[in-house]
């Protein structure tokens, strides 16, 4: 497999990492080969890493964890005051 | 079978990362609030069904999705299926992959850490058609693999695979267009590449929102 076109559409399930270990490594060597595959798996692998890290940097809105925490008192009340509700199948 | 008392212990300090998803699946901060708060409380009252050992993140975004999918589709009461236009592989790389180069002072990972905003980013995600956003965020901001995002959206893994495929591919064009926008895709210096990005024809097409 040492094709630039099939390498390159092997682009998304390797950075995925959803490759067999025998396709993964031929990619690998083909890549250690072949420098204009290379940028390619690069720059999509930097990508990545570029959305991921810019995507997931909210703040917590103030409160929301002791709102959270509220609601789970509640459901304790709420099924301790119910009689045979949520009740688990014997074992 | 897991113990309610160690709940909050083990799932809220997972609520940055809920939080943050919620917020780009509604776009919205109060119903992402709502919807992370929904999550714990389902999440919570179901926790003895959560098999200790097991992975505690990866259930609870299945219970994140599985809200936001049953909220957002009794809204819409049918479910989104846009399309998206079909684009040329590797969007971004063939018209900002000589950006590197160009500043070669610094590293490549820094440039492109650089060259967008998280605004943008963020956007650029969110405005995903929702069949593809969710797939998108859930692999590459989430990292799950094909097999968890395919139980967790209720789709086959190679629907999976298309619409990452797709979605990714409208994200880059997304992100291009930012970068086009603020004039970062003539590089400040020329460069003896001979791949010319403002050279490459564009199709002019509009993305469809639902």
């Amino acid at each position: 497999m040492d094709d630039c076109d099939e390498i390159l559409r092997e682009l998304e399930p390797y950075l995925d990492q959803e490759l067999s270990p025998e396709a993964w490594r031929s990619i690998h060597a083909h890549l250690h080969g072949c420098l204009d595959c290379l940028h390619v798996f690069d720059f999509h692998a930097e990508l990545r890493m570029v959305i991921a890290r810019k995507c997931r940097e909210d703040p917590l809105p103030p409160g929301l964890l002791t709102r959270i925490e509220n609601c789970f008192g509640t459901v304790d009340l709420e099924e301790s005051g119910t009689a045979g509700f949520g009740e688990a199948a014997p074992a | 079978m897991a113990d309610r008392a160690h709940f909050a212990e083990q799932a809220l300090p997972l609520a940055p990362q809920l939080y943050s998803a919620a917020l780009r699946m509604t776009r919205n901060p109060s119903d992402a609030e709502d919807l992370v708060q929904e999550t714990y409380l389902k999440g919570y009252r179901s926790f003895r069904t959560f098999a200790e050992g097991t992975n505690l993140r990866a259930w609870l975004f299945r219970i994140l999705t599985n809200t936001y999918i049953n909220i957002y589709r009794a809204k819409q009461r049918r479910p989104e299926e846009t399309e998206l236009d079909d684009l040329q592989d590797f969007y971004l790389y063939r018209r900002i992959g000589g950006i590197e180069e160009a500043l070669a002072a610094r590293s490549a990972e820094d440039e492109l850490m650089d060259v967008f905003t998280d605004d943008e980013v963020k956007q650029a995600l969110e405005d995903l058609p929702e069949n593809f956003r969710l797939p998108v965020l859930l692999a590459d901001v989430e990292g799950f693999s094909y097999k968890e995002i395919a139980e967790m959206l209720e789709i086959p893994i190679g629907t999976v695979m298309s619409r990452l495929h797709r979605g990714r591919k409208a994200m880059q064009k997304a992100l291009f267009d930012f970068a086009e926008q603020r004039g970062l895709t003539a590089p400040p210096a020329p460069t003896p590449s001979d791949e010319k990005p403002d050279t490459v024809v564009e199709t002019q097409t509009e993305a469809t929102h639902g």
